[in-house]
């Protein structure tokens, strides 16, 4: 009972800011909701008995992700509000619908699950983050220390992206000299 | 009684709506969280089918997700700093500059 309750409580609350997210024309708004449904979908891995996922979906998404958007977002004029031209939302919404009908509907059919054995089977005498951590490093080794690798490529990536000679505005000198050389070519 | 296919009907709007998203929107910052949500919708699924089959291979999956998902936005978020920078604006129109 408080399974169902919880789970339609944050299924309704998820839903709406994610739906804020996507519709909102306001950047600051839809950020803040995109943090705010990231919280609550914790939940379901809770719900779900997935506490460690649900710590690190805290953790990571909520702050780590929003806070590199949120100071990514002092590059960019969040207060106005965004202009999009949008030539036909007729069609959109049409394959939109079209896609989340055909989701479900497949979603929906039975799932052939006779055949399938856990090949990790949870066990109820150790907790969820021994069971994570056990099965992590022992069979999903190899792509742990991978991931690692990747993120730190990622870092040293993002680092080099957004900070390479902040001071001078390379941006600025590019555009010059591209309209340089358009000039000159013409 | 919440049975594995509520899990996956959530999963599957979820993802719906951030298709809607990825469809509609012509700002690329919007298009980085409508990805965002997209992503969260698969490790809902994951971890949903994760409990109800009794194996902990999909809740790793969805940490090698989390993981992914957080060098996409570090990465993209520096190429979209400098694309501002460069251009003025995020605009995925902006981005036609390709064309002969």
């Amino acid at each position: 009972m408080v399974e169902a309750v919880a789970f339609y409580l944050f299924a309704a609350l998820t839903i709406a800011m994610f739906a804020i997210t996507v519709m909102s024309k306001n950047v600051l708004y839809s950020m803040s909701s995109l943090a705010a449904g990231m919280i609550f979908i914790s939940a379901f891995f809770f719900l779900l008995d997935a506490d460690f996922l649900g710590v690190v979906q805290i953790i990571v998404y909520s702050g780590a992700v929003m806070a590199l958007y949120a100071f990514g977002m002092m590059f960019f004029d969040a207060t106005k509000d965004v202009k999009e031209k949008n030539p036909s939302k007729k069609i959109v919404f049409f394959l939109s619908g079209m896609i989340a009908l055909l989701l479900v509907i497949i979603l929906l059919s039975p799932i052939i699950s006779e055949k399938v054995k856990a090949l990790y089977p949870m066990s109820e005498e150790v907790g969820n983050a021994e069971a994570v951590g056990v099965v992590l490093f022992t069979k999903y080794l190899v792509p742990f220390e991978v991931a690692a690798i990747m993120l730190l490529v990622a870092m040293i990536a993002g680092i080099i992206l957004a900070s390479k000679r902040m001071d001078e505005s390379i941006t600025l000198k590019i555009d010059q000299e591209i309209e340089k050389e358009q000039k000159g070519e013409l | 009684m919440i049975t594995l296919t509520h899990y996956l009907v959530l999963a599957a709007i979820l993802f719906s709506i951030a298709l809607v998203g990825i469809l509609r929107r012509k700002n690329l910052l919007m298009l980085f969280f409508a990805t965002e949500i997209a992503l969260n919708a698969v490790n809902i699924a994951f971890s949903a089918i994760s409990k109800y089959y009794g194996d902990l291979t999909g809740q790793l999956f969805a940490f090698f997700i989390v993981a992914i998902a957080a060098s996409e936005v570090a990465v993209g978020l520096g190429l979209l700093i400098i694309w501002y920078k460069r251009r003025g604006t995020i605009d995925l129109d902006s981005l036609q500059s390709m064309n002969g």
